[in-house]
């Protein structure tokens, strides 16, 4: 079982034909995901890679069936790409895109919320995120795909590269993923942990869920109060940026401690008093998953 | 992205927000002359990003021509210190003018963003001139928060609202209710991501004006504002930092000694913990990114070297769309360009990983390899010492 995407997931590729884009798809299609459209304004009509093109997402999904998209388009269009999926109707939106300024996230979250009540309601995953994959039936994003394995952890990351860590030490260890999700490490993101964690809860495939969050803004705090009060599932967490100095941007445009606020040691301290298992080194996420899965 | 005080100013008067009359200069005897234009008395304002100028000496009143000349004099120039410069201060390189204006009241609003709500959030106070963090740690309540939606823009009721919360009244409370919608316009249309009145003056004629202004900007709407682009201050920021940027990586210079190259945000943040965890202190966060070429790794190698507090370095990639072997190629051309002499551990993992490690072995550098993420900060810090 699974979260949102899995093996009937029909995907569309916005920037299709772009370098990266092109990269990605064909790395998701050979994965196993059906990858069935791409959408490049302009060059509708072609066929790139034996994956046809169309000029809108309109077209592409009412010619194809696609469910899903993978965006790829540059920082300035990306918000405006995130749209067109919504407007189509695209059930789940992955937003790979890096530097999508602010403001365009939240007139695109506004109208996203508008949306609503349409269907089906429009999943926005990322921006500034690898994506999602549920192993063994549909990779959408840029993370390796061999690292992953089926199973039945699901795991939630602010952060590309700490994802990857966990679920590589998780398969290491024989432990495999029911869903792994990338939010995004910017601060106006589609979906947050509390999302991914309800969705985890409903799902029986996931017997218990790996979280990775960072420094900046309020989401693992409010992640705790959820879980304190309706998770029942065992998880496993880790906060990065215990050391990163208040006032700087750590990379990500989210990961950044100000006014006093968005601490590790905050964070922690909530996540723990939620009864949540902290970890200080990432190393040793996947051995105590391990271990609160009873060896 | 941070201006100082005057370019903020300049920024927030194009949209209509009252701020006091005043000129730059980097000149002690243009300083006079600014003051005789304002009518003799004159405040003088050191122009550093830094908060906290006043409590370093940086903001003096003159309260004549030839005064305004002394203090700017004694002002540009001087290395100040202030609580947020750190102890090696900044050195003041152009001076702010302004009238001195009589002052009724001092309040505070600033405009930011809200993650939780996904809206910009417009917080006033009745205590201008505190921080609005020591405001909220010792008195929450006096913070009265409003989230504005930017499409819709903000409601002349929300103004009022603010405007009642800061107990303005008569001709400052019209005043006030135009000033905020005017600042909550600048902070929108310059894609800003603070906006900060601090303090928010109330004159004895009723007047409302922006004492003091500080804007910072989102660096990824920058494309579309080439003006705000420009008002970019190279000396106010780290020399090193300032390189970094130029090759597209994200390095952030701090005061440890093992020097960090990782590729990911996430995992950056991660081994500078790991380093702390394994006793030792990290010298940077470095993010090569995911798509980082031979040429990016060089000089990400190169600059972690040129701080000279660095005493080994420690690689750490995790390598999904990161090559291993364009890491190492990248570290061996670095260290083929400027020597090495202070130990490096690696740890690569991923993506062609078994050629990288054969590039570095076959380099016959002094690397040591490592085996996942705790071996590898054990091997940095114990170098070391």
């Amino acid at each position: 079982m699974s979260i949102w995407v899995g093996r009937e997931t029909k995907l569309l590729v916005q920037g299709l034909t772009g370098r990266e884009g092109t990269f990605h798809a064909l790395a998701c299609r050979e994965y196993g995901t059906k990858v069935v459209a791409g959408v490049t304004p302009g060059k509708g009509g072609t066929v790139h890679e034996g994956i046809p093109v169309f000029d809108t997402v309109a077209a592409a999904v009412e010619a194809t069936g696609a469910d899903a998209s993978m965006i790829f388009v540059p920082p300035p269009f990306a918000a405006d790409a995130i749209a067109e999926a919504a407007d189509a109707g695209v059930g789940v939106i992955a937003c790979i895109t890096e530097g999508i300024p602010v403001n365009d996230m939240v007139r695109v979250k506004a109208a996203l919320a508008r949306a609503r009540g349409a269907a089906p309601a429009p999943r926005l995953i990322g921006p500034n995120c690898p994506g999602i994959i549920t192993p063994g039936q549909c990779k959408i994003g840029i993370m390796p795909g061999r690292i992953h394995r089926e199973g039945t952890v699901g795991v939630i990351s602010r952060s590309g590269t700490l994802t990857y860590e966990a679920v590589d030490q998780l398969t290491r260890l024989g432990l495999g993923q029911s869903t792994v999700v990338g939010i995004g490490g910017d601060p106006v993101n589609g979906t947050s942990f509390i999302d991914c964690l309800s969705a985890f809860r409903d799902d029986p495939g996931t017997e218990a869920v790996i979280l990775i969050g960072e420094i900046g803004g309020m989401a693992e705090e409010e992640a705790a109060c959820w879980i304190a009060g309706s998770f029942g599932k065992p998880v496993v967490a880790f906060i990065a940026g215990q050391t990163a100095p208040p006032g700087r941007r750590m990379g990500h445009a989210g990961a950044i401690i100000a006014g006093g606020r968005g601490t590790a040691a905050d964070k922690v301290k909530a996540l723990e008093a939620a009864g949540v298992t902290v970890v200080k080194s990432p190393a040793d996420l996947g051995a105590r998953m391990k271990d609160v899965l009873g060896g | 992205m941070k201006v100082h005080e005057y370019q903020a100013k300049s920024i927030l008067a194009r949209y209509g927000v009252a701020v006091p009359r005043g000129e730059v200069t980097d000149h002690p005897a243009e300083a006079r002359e600014i003051a005789k234009r304002l009518g003799g008395r004159a405040v003088i304002k050191a122009q550093i990003h830094a908060g906290g100028r006043g409590k370093g000496g940086g903001v003096k009143v003159a309260k004549n021509p030839e005064e305004a000349f002394e203090l700017a004099k004694a002002i540009l120039g001087m290395t100040l210190i202030t609580p947020q410069t750190g102890p090696g201060g900044r050195v003041v390189q152009k001076v702010l003018v302004e009238e001195a204006l009589e002052i009724d009241r001092e309040l505070y609003a600033g405009i930011t963003l809200d993650r939780s709500r996904a809206l910009p959030s417009v917080m006033v106070s009745r205590s201008g001139g505190m921080e609005i963090e020591e405001v909220a740690a010792k008195d929450p309540q006096a913070i009265v928060r409003e989230a504005v939606d930017p499409t819709v823009g903000m409601f002349p009721f929300q103004a009022r609202k603010i405007a009642f919360a800061l107990g303005l009244s008569d001709d400052a409370f019209r005043k006030g209710v135009s000033f905020l919608q005017a600042l909550f316009r600048a902070y929108v249309e310059t894609d800003a991501s603070l906006a900060e009145i601090n303090p928010l003056l109330v004159t004895k004629s009723g007047d409302v004006l922006a004492l003091d202004a500080k804007m910072n900007f989102d660096d990824n709407a920058l494309f579309r504002h080439p003006d705000i682009k420009e008002m970019r201050d190279l000396a106010e920021e780290d020399p090193l930092e300032v390189e970094a940027s130029k090759f597209g990586l994200n390095y952030i210079k701090l005061d440890g000694n093992v020097g960090c190259m990782v590729n990911g945000a996430g995992l950056a943040m991660a081994t500078m913990d790991l380093v702390k965890l394994a006793g030792g202190e990290p010298a940077n966060f470095l993010d090569v990114g995911g798509g980082a070429n031979e040429e990016q790794v060089k000089n990400a190698f190169r600059i972690i070297l040129s701080d000279r507090n660095v005493k080994a370095v420690l690689i750490n990639i995790f390598g999904g769309i990161m090559r291993c072997d364009v890491i190492a190629n990248g570290v061996v051309a670095a260290v083929r360009e400027m020597g090495l002499s202070i130990p490096v551990v690696a740890r690569l993992e991923g993506t062609n990983v078994d050629q990288g490690k054969e590039i570095l072995r076959r380099s016959g550098l002094k690397i040591q390899a490592a085996e996942g993420l705790a071996d590898a900060a054990q091997k940095a810090v114990g170098a070391v010492r």
